[in-house]
């Protein structure tokens, strides 16, 4: 295969997966695994074709026609199953009718909707949520089922099921494949950027293993979140969710030094944070914020604006911080949120004052392995000069945490209070 | 789609019999069956017997063996079901948030199979 032809079934696959795929679940009739298992077999036939033929002029309307034509195959071949007769006729109505295979400026609205269904789908709340994230990240941005689970680490069959068994309660349950009706709208909204945020995060915070930022879902999630920014260009939380994650994901370099350790934010080399991707995370707040409905995105992607102005760690206006913390507090109560509000309140009104505030979570019993609680608490015991206490917790939090990086970083926060 | 709604609910949770708000729960049983009826959601449904009634029947090696009650495993006890049609699970779903149960107890949503058994 020559380059050029290799280079455009990149582009294509990286382009069009999710236009393809979205347009032939809908002609389908909802049932997503049919419909991925068509898309694929329409780009084996690329890889076969295009070197020997050329590459059509529509490279996305070719895909379409043939994963189509790829679905009524499958579909007649297992004709017995009555199952499948819902699906046959839409197929041969689509095919017929052949409309929705160019991307024209007529139908750009039609594709805009379909991937919307497709994203609604795939973050169904009636999935299970560790199902939720890969397969929104299978449909959306074609990962491959070894890089999902090697993202999740998990085994790759242990991936395949997990992503088979969803897309078959897909089916058999009747997950509507549309944009839900307005009333559910705003909810299920909600749980699409909870989906985004936590593909952010995995990729962020690496919950295990050695890797401390598997930058890839870091991308993935941005790219979602632009996505979904495109697609609701009204919603005041999606354009805040892409705030945030663009403004968190500024820091990405400053985050790992040299070693490879976690840097924690007050520590980080401010000159190496991604200023043109902070101002831009900074105008899709203001975006955000003049359509007048907050929201926990939006607060949230406050909070990282006000760090990203701050020129150093002690000039960081921590009032400000604190009184956003406590205005997500009240939104979206938390522990995390409780945690990061008696940080600030520490540099604001001291540590003793923060210390109150961890009080009630202290004495929760769920949250007795939960690390962040113990970390911050060891930071601020430490600087109300009870060091008893701030040594028993830094030995707590780095008895919690399993990232290896982040682990040693910890040890080094703690200096003389580690744990021999 | 043909859907069967399990009602169940933790024994003892739930108005008890002879408070307001017991009466007020049986009101919205009966306004929320009166309309499912109308609109032709509902395939048939019905109330059960408690656990006490129950008998469970086993075959083996071509000997029919009977058992008091089922075992149940979980604290939350079957006591009504509907078979329901509707367009889509969203549907289901949201007509089960609906019945007072799901408020202390549980619903689970099972699609029926295309399979019709009589």
């Amino acid at each position: 295969m020559s380059d050029d032809v290799a280079a455009v079934l990149d582009r294509a696959y990286r382009e069009e997966w999710a236009k393809v795929l979205a347009t032939l679940t809908r002609q389908v009739g909802g049932d997503l695994g049919l419909a991925e298992d068509a898309v694929q077999d329409a780009f084996v036939a690329a890889a076969a074709d295009w070197p020997r033929v050329g590459v059509p002029r529509r490279p996305g309307a070719w895909l379409t026609t043939t994963a189509r034509r790829r679905a009524i195959d499958r579909l007649r071949r297992e004709q017995t199953r009555a199952t499948h007769q819902p699906a046959l006729e839409h197929l041969e109505r689509a095919r017929r009718s052949g409309q929705d295979d160019a991307v024209t400026a007529d139908n750009a609205s039609a594709v805009t909707d379909d991937r919307l269904r497709l994203i609604f789908t795939c973050c169904h709340p009636a999935l299970a949520m560790e199902a939720r994230l890969p397969l929104t990240l299978r449909s959306l941005c074609g990962l491959e089922v070894d890089e999902l689970a090697r993202a999740f680490l998990t085994t790759e069959a242990a991936m395949y099921q997990r992503l088979a068994r969803a897309k078959r309660k897909i089916v058999a349950a009747g997950i509507p494949y549309r944009v839900p009706p307005d009333d559910q709208l705003l909810d299920r909204l909600a749980g699409v950027l909870r989906v985004v945020y936590l593909i952010f995060n995995e990729g962020h915070s690496a919950t295990g293993g050695e890797d401390l930022v598997r930058a890839g879902l870091c991308d993935e999630a941005l790219r979602l979140a632009r996505l979904l920014a495109e697609l609701m260009p009204d919603d005041a939380e999606t354009l805040g969710l892409l705030a945030l994650l663009l403004l968190t994901d500024a820091r990405r370099d400053a985050r790992i030094d040299a070693a490879g350790d976690a840097v924690a934010l007050d520590d980080q080399d401010r000159a190496r944070w991604d200023r043109a991707q902070i101002d831009e995370g900074a105008a899709v707040l203001q975006r955000a914020l003049r359509l007048a409905r907050p929201g926990a995105c939006q607060v949230q992607a406050a909070i990282a604006a006000v760090h990203a102005e701050a020129p150093t760690s002690a000039a960081t206006d921590w009032p400000q911080i604190a009184a956003l913390y406590a205005t997500l507090e009240q939104l979206d109560p938390s522990p995390v949120v409780t945690v990061n509000r008696a940080v600030a309140v520490g540099r604001t009104e001291g540590a003793s004052a923060g210390l109150a505030l961890l009080g009630p979570l202290v004495v929760d019993e769920r949250l007795v392995r939960y690390q962040p609680l113990h970390a911050a608490r060891a930071e601020l015991l430490r600087e109300a000069g009870d060091l008893d206490g701030a040594c028993a917790a830094y030995r707590r939090a780095i008895e919690l945490t399993a990232n290896a990086r982040a682990r040693a970083a910890l040890v080094r926060r703690a200096g003389p209070l580690a744990p021999a | 789609m043909k859907y069967m709604l399990l009602l169940r609910y933790p024994d003892g949770a739930g108005p008890q019999e002879g408070t307001p708000e017991f009466d007020a729960e049986m009101a919205t049983w009966g306004a929320l069956n009166q309309e499912l009826k109308e609109s032709g959601t509902v395939i048939t449904a019905a109330g059960l017997q408690p656990e006490t009634a129950a008998t469970t029947v086993r075959t083996r090696e071509g000997e029919t063996v009977l058992t008091d009650g089922p075992f149940a495993e979980t604290k939350e006890l079957l006591f009504s079901f509907y078979v329901v049609d509707v367009p889509d699970l969203d549907a289901a779903t949201a007509l089960a948030a609906r019945l007072p149960n799901a408020a202390y107890g549980s619903v689970a949503v099972r699609p029926l199979t295309f399979i019709e058994q009589a």
